[in-house]
């Protein structure tokens, strides 16, 4: 578990952030200039706080009188660019942090680097070379990895395509403390968020608490708010629904591909209809349209 | 080969003697100082960089003149083992040489990309970074330092002259040579081999240096 509380002023911003990852991925969102990488910066070693305490699993790597350098903190960092050492195989780059050769096959397995181990960087895609980058983090044998926008740089396309390696770094079970300032990578791998805007961390909570409120979700961006359901929810869906995948409708009707459920509106909000399916909550985005009357939600979409 | 009486093979051998010494002994501080200008920021570093480059712009004899002035027998550091004798020599050479030394591998920290410094930094001892990353990336460079550091040496004449003076066997090296032979009547074929040795020794410094610098552009890129 990251404990880290980091106070940095440069010129006339100023960081004051206190962050907790208990472990699975905790987000940190925010947009450009927030703090995000000051912060990181910090947890990794790379910047000095001027106050603070940063702790991980108990062991404290910063306050004032501790400053554990960089390579000894157990913290695997992912950079935006993928920073591989450009004179050194694909091999030696994953090999360099790492204290032998042991899991070497298991991450390359893992990630699909097979193909790139005798080649050099120069010679890897920007998508290649993130993913070289996140085997390298993950074969020092880290008790977190951090990412730093790790998909920042790449396009929409290739971000697709690096969501799923990210997904499997997830299930290796390693503590992640992802950095970003895209929804979507939040949605698709956080299980919390905390959410930092000049500096100041406004808001932090598990992802499926912030998803089901309204005003919370409305910081990831329009559009992001919904549930996360699981089987134990018994609605026949498991998986995240968006508040706009979700139709109230005065009747019973049959729907293809959806799923009915009788529902009881708790209350309005900023457009969206809080609902109990009885015991479970559920999002509806029902903009300016008149509710009353309605019982039933059709939802649709799934993970 | 060129057919040199035994005056000028003495020169020669003993040109590479001091050029060697002169390159060995400047290459660590030049390392150092080079690191000092292309890594740290400091007040005073203007100071630095014109006192490195002082010796490339200053008529050599001032530096000879400035040599003696030091290290001659009667002055602060004369107890030093240098005046008129090969080490003096060497020394002479050596600080000519020197801002040919710096820049080199100034250039080359400057090409290393400090963000994957960082990022090694994260993962091994900042001198396991500086073993396995900063060096192999900015070798080429240090090797093109030590070239041109050599070739400098080899034919530095003025501050040499002015300082070590040209006694036979102890500082008259292969420029000394060549201006003592001037002197000489009769001593043409000797003076054009020794000419001929510099003029090779300079050529093949230049190139290999050139050719070092493009490789250390192309191994930050990774090619």
């Amino acid at each position: 578990m990251l404990e880290a509380r980091v106070r940095l002023s440069r010129g006339a911003f100023a960081l004051d952030a206190e962050v907790v990852a208990p472990g699975g991925v905790t987000a940190l969102f925010g947009p450009s200039g927030a703090g995000k990488t000051t912060f990181v910066r910090a947890v990794a070693g790379l910047a000095r706080p001027e106050s603070g305490r940063i702790a991980l699993d108990g062991r404290v790597l910063w306050d004032q009188g501790t400053d554990v350098p960089p390579h000894r903190r157990g913290i695997g960092t992912v950079f935006q660019d993928a920073r591989l050492l450009p004179h050194r195989d694909v091999r030696a780059n994953l090999l360099y942090g790492a204290p032998g050769d042991g899991r070497l096959g298991e991450v390359v397995d893992l990630l699909e680097l097979g193909p790139l181990l005798d080649r050099r960087p120069r010679h890897l895609s920007g998508g290649e070379a993130a993913r070289v980058a996140l085997g390298r983090a993950l074969l020092t044998e880290p008790r977190l990895v951090v990412l730093d926008e790790p998909l920042a740089s790449l396009d929409a396309r290739l971000r697709g395509a690096i969501l799923p390696y990210l997904a499997r770094l997830k299930a290796t079970g390693v503590p992640m403390l992802l950095i970003t300032h895209d929804a979507e990578e939040v949605v698709a791998l956080a299980d919390r968020v905390a959410f930092l805007d000049g500096g100041r961390v406004v808001d932090a909570g598990p992802l499926a608490e912030v998803l089901g409120d309204p005003v919370r979700a409305a910081r990831l961006g329009a559009g992001q708010a919904g549930v996360v359901l699981t089987e134990a929810d018994g609605l026949g869906v498991v998986g995240r629904v968006r508040a706009r995948d979700v139709v109230l409708v005065s009747e019973r009707v049959e729907v293809a591909g959806g799923v009915v459920v009788p529902v009881r509106v708790e209350r309005v909000r900023d457009g969206v209809a809080v609902c109990d399916t009885g015991g479970v909550r559920l999002l509806a985005d029902v903009g300016d349209a008149p509710i009353e009357g309605m019982r039933f939600a059709v939802l649709r979409g799934g993970p | 080969m060129i057919d040199l009486p035994p005056e000028a093979w003495e020169a020669l051998r003993l040109s590479l003697r001091v050029a060697a010494v002169a390159t060995l002994a400047g290459m660590p501080l030049a390392f150092a100082v080079a690191w000092l200008l292309a890594r740290v920021a400091f007040r005073g570093r203007w100071l630095v960089e014109v006192a490195v480059l002082l010796p490339l712009i200053l008529p050599p004899v001032v530096t000879g003149y400035a040599l003696l002035a030091v290290f001659a027998p009667a002055g602060p550091l004369g107890f030093l083992p240098f005046a008129f004798r090969w080490t003096g020599a060497a020394l002479a050479a050596g600080v000519m040489a020197f801002p040919l030394m710096v820049r080199p591998i100034r250039l080359a920290l400057e090409a290393v990309d400090p963000r994957v410094e960082e990022a090694a930094a994260t993962m091994a001892s900042p001198w396991r970074v500086m073993a396995t990353v900063t060096l192999p990336l900015i070798a080429p460079g240090i090797l093109a330092a030590a070239i041109l550091g050599f070739a400098k040496a080899m034919g530095e004449f003025g501050a040499t002259i002015t300082f070590a003076a040209s006694i036979p066997g102890e500082t008259r090296t292969l420029p000394s040579a060549i201006y003592a032979f001037l002197q000489v009547p009769g001593a043409e074929a000797a003076t054009r081999g020794l000419v001929l040795v510099a003029v090779v020794v300079a050529v093949v410094a230049l190139g290999l240096s050139e050719w070092l610098a493009r490789r250390v552009a192309a191994r930050v890129r990774g090619a």
